[in-house]
């Protein structure tokens, strides 16, 4: 197996012409076996009698003054296992050693370089590292993705955020957890990622759909979170987060611990627990905001370079309270809330989660297999398993309130497997299949009409990627993909609501059981889509790079958008789905200029993308019921065009001293009616100073504004008729909020105590001065003001 | 080999799982439990003709609007005792959703608000210790007024809206009106009397 190891990692180029005796010369050149990146700082040691060789900032390392002869070298490098290699010198030698790079993470300060490799080549891509990570151990995913430029959220309250890149959410964004593409009902927009932000080791964000391996309806992006790289060494580590949060006065406790051996077999373990009660905003509680978390993983297996295997396993369940005043019973409850200014209901602080609330659990099983063929590349194949299961409970009359009104269970698997040449120098190539079916139950014991139906859904798709590296300065990269989506659904319709949507004319043909007032109707829809990508990375001399994207996507209509119809108590609307709904498609080209100098750099990244088809839901009208009148919401499609730029620099100061700066715009617009697209984030500028003293424990101090401005481009407000006013009255569901100003402090320090233990102490105070303000991307916008001040105080034990 | 051994049933497992699934099933019809398709107003003269109000929707959230109906004119000067009923009609035999309201009778309320052109007033004839409570199985101790029954005094001839609102979990004791009491609409409607 080592000869074999050996004889993999060695090239060898022959010898040129004759050499005198001892007066031969060893040059050669390190670098990463995966990325190609030279490594700084490797030292090359001749066993027997030679002085040490480090490398230089190319990787380069030359030892002069050698005999003819066979000799034992051993290569060294602090992120990577040392190798040992036989090398016969006869005359002036060129032998150039490739080291697999794995990242230290039991001690990230030699980090040199980018040790998490980049997705792609050419997109506009950023990531957020274990460090920054371990800072919103108490938050959650989509909080610790707005560090980054271009991303922002929507959320509904505090606990559920769900990702927005480049302006767009929910299924245009995909999230892969450890490989696997997560299915937990993205659709909704109070349905936030189930995952454990503490389970991970490191976050990318792809601002675009060019990472075809990971899926082609990328419309907006993906977000990648890996794991920790394990180390193939003996040794054992851990560390434990204990979290205190003043704002919902609880906090969260996170630990893992990972055994591996120098053979390649680890084990590893990490568990979270959280729990908050009710969050205040600078002038009342915010009555049932609290959260519960539990997430749990473990993984093992044996990985070597040549082959190995990894099964995990992951739960992760959440029971999160959704503010007791967004729950509302029509549309004059509604403009009674907006007008008002604060929320109907302020109750004393509790930690109870009390209804309405969502309980959601997620299982996540994989098992992945790689082998290396020598010469050619690396082939793996993966089996996932998923299954979600969401529970919303209302407040309800009589005694309902223990019954959820929306029960649903998502089952998915999924088989794929992928191949990548990486033998060559010049090019790569990956190629990979994927086969899923995914099956959704939707309970009916909860006495109320299902919002989504009972569907199946079969998916299959491959893809292949291309990159060629055509000179030192310039990187071509370009892909396609196709994918076919079924989805095969069993759904109850109210006869008047199916003669309403005119489905009568349609798809009547689809009925397969008329039960009078409701009709069961068993609709089958086929969507193939392609997905391509063609860009180019071109480094200039100067310390500068340009990177330009172009990607073209399809994303097919995701359930919600094809078959909600039913009336939604958390924001009293009525929505309603179409079965009409066509994939959408999108047509991105961005653009990524990065330049360093001595003391501080710029990143520029301007974007465009065009959807043709872009499925939107927006207030479309009014319908009257018993109970008195509801906005309805509507999915139609439309052609869509966002543009928006993403800049951001950095100043040096001085040793101690450093500025980022970062500001963020994007601009939505529907095309086809000329009016702005809803939900768009607002334009915000991120000014951070940090002060660093390295000899005071670490000490790290820094303090960031952060501006938001208030949206301008909003779609027009509605005209309703207010029941209790008996008039028609303007409901301001789409009029933003005014701009806001929010400062943050973050203090660090770091207590070593030898033999590889440390304690790392920090303090985050945010919205510091306690002010009031709310968020076009917050749900509850219309209901109460956004959180208040909030100390977290974090311990850190690296053992 | 083991690996390979380990993987490979794992795989086989994961197909089992797929095959097994069963696609026939035949989703079970839902029928809204918590819907109120129709409300009735009796209004009952201490003598003369008895005006009924009505309004149903018997497919509740969906497309079409709630049915109207006013049974006809009410009397000068006179006082009418009213009741109100609540049904479910999607559900047969319609389940009567008076039940439940008064078993949680301290959380909820019905309003009537009165145009000001119309000439009447209208006070509430019960209170929630009337009822028995639904987590206690006995009456309620507290006197806040509930609306199941009210009376409706007419002066002189007029026309002008009643709207009769029912609110879940309102402010109780309240001053009487919505804008006080708060809480979440579960049926309203207005209704267009004349008084001659």
């Amino acid at each position: 197996m080592k000869a074999l190891l050996l004889g993999f990692l060695l090239i060898i180029i022959p010898l040129q012409g004759k050499s005198q005796e001892c007066k031969d010369i060893l040059t050669g050149q390190v670098t990463d076996y995966h990325s190609k990146i030279p490594l700084e700082n490797a030292s090359i040691l001749i066993i027997g009698d030679f002085p040490e060789v480090k490398t230089n900032k190319e990787g380069r390392f030359r030892i002069p003054n050698l005999c003819h002869g066979t000799y034992q070298l051993e290569i060294s490098h602090p992120e990577c296992t040392t190798i040992l290699v036989e090398v016969t010198v006869e005359g002036n030698t060129k032998f150039d050693i490739k080291l697999e790079h794995h990242l230290e993470e039991l001690d990230e300060v030699n980090v040199v370089g980018d040790a998490i490799k980049d997705k792609t080549n050419s997109a506009q891509e950023e990531k957020l590292r274990l460090k920054t990570l371990e800072l919103y151990s108490s938050g959650n995913l989509g909080d610790a993705l707005k560090e980054l430029g271009g991303v922002s959220s929507l959320n509904t309250g505090a606990n559920i955020v769900k990702p927005t890149i480049h302006g767009l959410n929910g299924s245009r964004v995909l999230i892969l957890n450890d490989g696997v593409r997560m299915q937990d009902m993205e659709w909704g927009d109070e349905h936030a990622p189930n995952v454990d932000i503490n389970a991970s080791g490191s976050v990318s964000v792809i601002k675009g759909a060019s990472a075809l391996q990971f899926g082609g309806d990328a419309i907006g992006g993906v977000i990648v979170m890996e794991q920790a790289k394990i180390p193939v060494k003996d040794t054992l580590y851990g560390k434990t987060l204990i979290n205190g949060v003043s704002n919902g006065r609880g906090g969260n406790i996170t630990s893992e611990l990972g055994r591996t051996f120098q053979n390649g077999w680890f084990v590893k373990g990490q568990g979270s627990f959280k729990r908050l009660g009710d969050h205040e905003a600078p002038d009342y509680i915010l009555s049932n905001t609290g959260i519960q978390e539990i997430g749990a993983s473990l993984q093992f297996g044996k990985r070597q370079f040549t082959w190995g295997w990894d099964a995990r396993y992951s739960y992760f369940n959440s029971e999160i309270a959704v503010l007791r005043a967004s729950h509302i019973g029509n549309v004059d409850d509604l403009i009674r809330s907006i007008n008002s200014g604060q929320p109907e209901i302020i109750r004393s602080f509790t930690r109870d989660l009390q209804n309405p609330r969502q309980e959601v659990t997620h299982h996540l099983g994989k098992v992945n297999f790689y082998k290396r063929f020598e010469g050619l590349g690396k082939w793996s194949l993966q089996y996932d398993f998923q299954k979600n299961r969401r529970f919303e409970f209302d407040v309800r009359r009589g005694e309902r309130d223990n019954t959820a009104s929306i029960d649903l269970e998502l089952t998915t698997h999924t088989l794929s497997t992928d191949f990548k040449w990486d033998a060559k120098e010049k090019y790569q190539v990956h190629a990979g299949l994927l086969g899923r079916y995914q099956e959704n139950f939707a309970n009916p014991d909860t006495g109320v009409r299902r919002l989504i139906p009972d569907y199946e859904k079969f998916d299959f798709g491959g893809f292949v990627i291309g990159e060629y590296q055509v000179n030192d300065q310039l990187l071509l990269e370009s892909g396609l993909r196709y994918d076919f989506n079924r989805v095969d659904a069993k759904k109850f319709y109210q006869t008047s609501r199916w003669e309403e949507r005119g489905y009568d004319t349609e798809f009547q043909n689809l009925i397969i059981d008329d039960r009078g007032t409701q009709l069961l109707v068993n609709p089958v829809f086929d969507y193939h889509n392609i997905s391509a990508t063609f860009g180019s990375r071109l480094e200039f001399n100067n310390n500068s790079n340009l990177k330009l994207n172009y990607s073209l996507s399809q994303r097919a209509p995701n359930p919600s958008e094809l078959f909600s119809d039913g009336l939604h108590h958390s924001a009293a609307r009525i929505e309603l789905g179409d079965l009409r709904m066509d994939s959408e498609t999108s047509h991105k080209i961005t653009a990524s200029f990065q330049q360093d100098f001595d003391h501080w750099g710029i990143v520029l990244e301007p974007y465009t993308n065009w959807v043709h088809n872009f499925m939107l839901l927006e207030p479309s009208g009014v319908e009257f019921t018993i109970r008195g009148a509801f906005p309805v919401w509507e999915y139609r499609q439309t052609n869509a065009r966002l543009m928006g730029l993403d800049a951001s620099a950095y100043v040096d100061w001085k040793k101690q001293l450093r500025t980022e700066h970062r500001f963020s715009v994007v601009k939505g617009r529907d095309v086809k009616n000329d009016s702005p697209l809803i939900n768009i984030p607002s334009a915000n500028f991120r000014n951070k100073i940090t002060f660093t003293k390295p000899e005071w424990k670490s000490f790290e101090l820094s303090l960031e504004s952060q501006y938001v401005l208030q949206q301008n481009e909003v779609p027009e407000n509605i005209m309703v008729f207010s029941p209790e006013q008996q008039q028609d009255v303007l409901l301001e569901i789409n009029t933003a909020p005014e701009a806001y100003h929010l400062l943050g402090l973050t203090s660090k320090m770091e207590f070593p105590f030898g033999n590889g233990t440390r304690l790392t102490t920090s303090l985050v105070v945010n919205n510091l001065l306690d002010t009031n303000y709310r968020e076009y991307l917050n749900r509850q916008r219309f209901f109460a003001d956004d959180l208040g001040r909030n100390f977290i105080l974090q311990l850190k034990f690296n053992y | 080999m083991k690996t390979i051994k380990f993987l490979s049933l794992a795989l086989i497992t994961g197909q089992l799982f797929i095959s097994c699934s069963n696609d026939d099933d035949t989703p079970e019809e839902v029928n809204e439990e918590e819907t109120i398709t129709t409300m009735t107003v009796t209004l009952v003269p201490t003598s003369g003709t008895t005006v009924t109000l009505s309004s149903k929707d018997l497919d509740g959230d969906g497309p079409n609007a709630p049915v109207i109906n006013v049974s006809g004119s009410l009397a000068e000067n006179t006082t009418y005792s009213g009741t109100v009923v609540l049904l479910n009609e999607t559900e047969t035999p319609a389940e009567n959703v008076n039940e439940e309201i008064e078993g949680e009778a301290a959380e909820h309320q019905f309003f009537f608000a009165l145009g000001a052109s119309l000439n009447a007033s209208a006070t509430y004839d019960d209170k929630e210790s009337d009822y028995v409570s639904d987590e206690t199985g006995e009456k309620f101790t507290t006197n806040n007024p509930v609306g199941i029954k009210f009376t409706l005094t007419t002066t002189d001839a007029s026309t002008g809206t009643l709207a009769v609102t029912l609110r879940h979990e309102p402010k109780k004791p309240n001053d009487g009106t919505l804008a006080d009491a708060g809480g979440e609409t579960d049926i309203t409607q207005t209704f267009n009397l004349t008084i001659e």
